[in-house]
């Protein structure tokens, strides 16, 4: 089992060559940078239509199960997905919902839960936001503190959620909160009497974030996602695989930093050369290349083992670690290839230097995976 | 359909064979008389035709074989023993030998009665191999070779070397190379050890004086000799490239042991130490996903860029090793005792490793070569400007 893990198959089978490509064609008509940098201009900061329009394609429903209204295949359809997604700088609330939500009722949640909510997830109809944390710092259980008190046979929820990504358009909101019985999640509708959202400005503009407060919100026993004080094993779940998800937008978005500054080393001339044949570049380049192929191997490797927690609690943080490392400094060296072009509002690379650094920090930075790493392995 | 067919006939054919060859294994039988008789059932290189030691069948089932000699505790340790010979020799001669000089040589090479070594650096031609100047002359059925070959692994235990040489100086320089195979023991050729960083010499200075070579031990046309070299250079990038690594070993094995035998918790330093760990298995996962797609006949970009990653991680992780070691790190145990191994040797102290490590990104091409490889080759961007190109190999500057 244990080598079964290590040794995982890489290949892709044809359908999923074929999911690959229908997704980038896709992306690339309906999802240029043009329309990407629209989107970052509004409040939303995504576009229903093309969310409906990727879940009509599949990507919503890969991983949901087939009685519940999903295609019933495995991460490593969903992370082919993910990593287009990435490339793209696709804008919305894919891994939240798609990836932790749907992971975490799906695990956690009572029948009528995922009945409820999985196939609305697999066609496209709900939007979920994840509220785990509290502050600039928040990585792990110890950072939860928000309180839910018992109330009648509900609850009442109260504090402040932090860096909700898509908080502020979002119809759902998964929020973890302390109850006598430990941790719980909590699955509410996002116009629930009581709950805020204050859209605060991002580093990334296609990746949106809320602040959300919650002023004594009272929600009913329906609410509360499988068993109270349950969930810190699926919360850890759902981390890991955010971490995944992550890894893989990471490595689509490297690609195209890798491509862009390959590209730019073949038709900008200089000193009357390609300046991609000046070492300088060249050397650069092949290190980019280098480092990419390393951050695909760690990423891919982590989305096949995804249901064997065992293996996942070393692939995951492996993964986030070298494709966060591998994407911000892809990003850079592309900028700097692209000389004042690089610099640019024009130019989009802008736009993945900043989602590599977005992306490097949300849920734990290089530095924070590398300690669960170093854990996991007993160093 | 027929594909399935073949497929299974293939697998069909292999299994006799290996039934053959280990029915009733009898472990006392000499390695050299088991790995002939390997040779003769044709499951040596079985992608090479029958005769010649193969099946004619597709080379993934060299794996079933593999699989097969270890599971039996048959020895396999032909390939490490004569690497060259086996890892890249071969190669070359299938590729651009005839019959007669497979039948000559791919046998005895296998059976490792006869040891490789490679010819190809020179004094002046390290990076730019192509500017050697270690000369052929024809002489009748002859060619009189006389020059300088430098960092030869095993060249004083080899029969056989191979070596691209000059044999035209009048055309540009990649145009005047032919490529033969040189007896060690012929008169004229003379080995001295070349002693390295670490005290050993697993590389020898070769010098020829006058040596006579048949023209029968020209490998392709003349002056074909660069395209041959090539070949035995891809051999032996992917050779290098395509190592399996277990997961935490190799030279992190022994950072590990370091970091613990020292006792070490210092939180910058097993952040280094994990982003190390981290960096050789995202190697190993890169190898095996290049190995499997290259098996499915898919290769990618992934294939080029083992044996640059290998080097660098390779020297920062013995670096690292050794500096976790504190003081013990300044001693070199045994001492530099200069000593000349007969065969492969990858294990030794960390510091002797340390040391040893310094060479990953220069040996079998520099890392700034691979770069140039994978920029042009992989990545398509332009090659630099070269003002060798088409001079006549006589005129070009050197020094």
């Amino acid at each position: 089992m244990a080598d079964q893990a290590l040794d995982v198959d890489f290949a892709l089978n044809e359908a999923q060559e074929m999911l690959r490509q229908t997704t980038r064609q896709f992306l690339a008509d309906r999802v240029p940078l043009e329309a990407v940098r629209q989107l970052a201009d509004t409040e939303a900061g995504f576009d229903e239509k093309l969310w409906q329009a990727g879940a009509e394609l599949g990507w919503h429903s890969l991983a949901i199960p087939e009685e519940y209204g999903g295609a019933g295949y495995t991460f490593a359809e969903l992370s082919i997905v993910l990593e287009e997604l990435g490339r793209a700088l696709f804008p919305g609330p894919f891994l939240s919902t798609v990836v932790m939500a749907a992971d975490a009722i799906l695990t956690a949640g009572t029948e009528d839960q995922k009945q409820a909510h999985l196939p609305a997830i697999a066609r496209g109809e709900r939007t979920v936001g994840v509220a785990l944390f509290e502050g600039p710092r928040g990585a792990n259980l110890d950072d939860i503190s928000m309180a839910a008190e018992p109330s009648g046979d509900g609850w009442v929820l109260t504090g402040t959620k932090t860096n909700v990504v898509f908080g502020q358009a979002v119809d759902t909101i998964l929020v973890a909160a302390r109850t006598a019985g430990g941790l719980s999640l909590f699955l509410i509708p996002s116009g629930t009497p009581g709950v805020s959202h204050e859209a605060v400005p991002t580093l990334d503009p296609t990746t949106k974030q809320a602040q959300l407060t919650f002023t004594t919100v009272s929600v009913g026993p329906e609410a509360l996602l499988g068993r109270e004080g349950a969930a810190g094993p699926v919360i850890e779940r759902i981390l890991r695989l955010a971490a995944v998800g992550l890894s893989l937008d990471q490595v689509g978005g490297a690609q195209w930093c890798l491509e862009t500054s390959v590209e730019h080393g073949k038709t900008r001339f200089q000193f009357g050369r390609a300046i991609g044949s000046f070492q300088s570049i060249k050397h650069r380049c092949a290190d980019m290349l280098v480092e990419v192929e390393h951050a695909r191997s760690a990423a891919y490797h982590a989305a096949r083992v995804t249901g064997d927690e065992e293996e996942l609690v070393i692939a995951a943080p492996l993964a986030k670690s070298v494709c966060s490392d591998a994407y911000e400094h892809v990003a850079g060296e592309t900028i700097q290839i692209l000389g004042g072009t690089g610099f640019s509002w024009e130019h989009s690379v802008h736009l993945y230097f900043k989602r590599a650094k977005s992306t490097a920090l949300m849920f734990g930075d290089a530095r924070y995976h590398r300690r669960l790493l170093a854990d996991a392995l007993g160093l | 359909m027929t594909d399935t067919i073949k497929a299974e006939s293939a697998e069909a054919l292999v299994g006799e064979r290996l039934e053959q060859l280990l029915g009733g294994y009898d472990p006392s039988v000499e390695p050299q008389e088991f790995w002939g008789n390997q040779y003769d059932l044709g499951l040596a290189w079985v992608q090479f035709p029958e005769g010649f030691g193969g099946l004619g069948v597709s080379p993934k089932y060299q794996s079933v074989v593999q699989g097969a000699l270890e599971k039996a505790g048959a020895p396999t340790w032909n390939r490490e023993l004569n690497l060259l010979g086996i890892g890249m020799g071969a190669g070359v001669l299938a590729a651009h030998g005839t019959d007669a000089q497979k039948v000559k040589w791919l046998r005895p090479m296998f059976t490792t009665e006869d040891m490789w070594c490679q010819l190809f650096s020179e004094p002046g031609a390290g990076s730019d191999l192509a500017n050697l100047s270690a000369k052929a002359v024809r002489d009748g059925d002859e060619w009189i070779v006389n020059g300088q070959k430098v960092w030869t692994t095993l060249a004083h235990i080899a029969k056989w070397g191979m070596i691209p040489v000059r044999t035209d100086p009048d055309v540009p320089k990649h145009a005047g190379i032919t490529y033969f195979i040189v007896d060690m023991k012929a008169e004229g050729v003379e080995v001295r050890p070349l002693y390295q960083i670490t005290g050993e010499a697993e590389f020898n200075e070769v010098f020829f004086t006058d040596v006579r070579v048949p023209d029968e031990y020209r490998i392709d046309e003349v002056g074909a000799g660069w395209r041959v070299s090539m070949t035995t250079l891809m051999n032996e990038r992917v050779a290098i490239g395509s190592r399996a690594l277990p997961r935490g070993g190799g030279s992190m094995e022994a950072a590990i042991k370091a970091w613990k035998d020292y006792g070490h918790a210092d939180p910058a330093a097993r952040d280094e130490l994990v982003q190390l760990w981290a960096g050789w298995e995202a190697l190993r996962l890169t190898t095996l996903r290049a190995n499997q797609m290259r098996k499915a006949g898919t290769p990618g970009p992934e294939g080029s860029t083992g044996k640059l990653a290998w080097a660098d991680l390779n020297k920062a992780i013995t670096a690292f090793t050794v500096d976790l070691m504190g003081w013990d790190g300044t001693l070199y145990p045994g001492g530099y005792v200069l000593h000349r191994p007969t065969e492969f040797e990858s294990e030794g102290s960390p510091q002797r490793n340390f040391l040893r490590a310094r060479a990953n990104s220069i040996e079998g091409g520099t890392s700034e070569i691979m770069k140039n490889i994978v920029g042009e080759r992989v990545l398509g961007l332009p090659g630099e400007p070269r003002v060798d190109k088409d001079l006549p190999w006589k005129e070009v500057p050197r020094g």
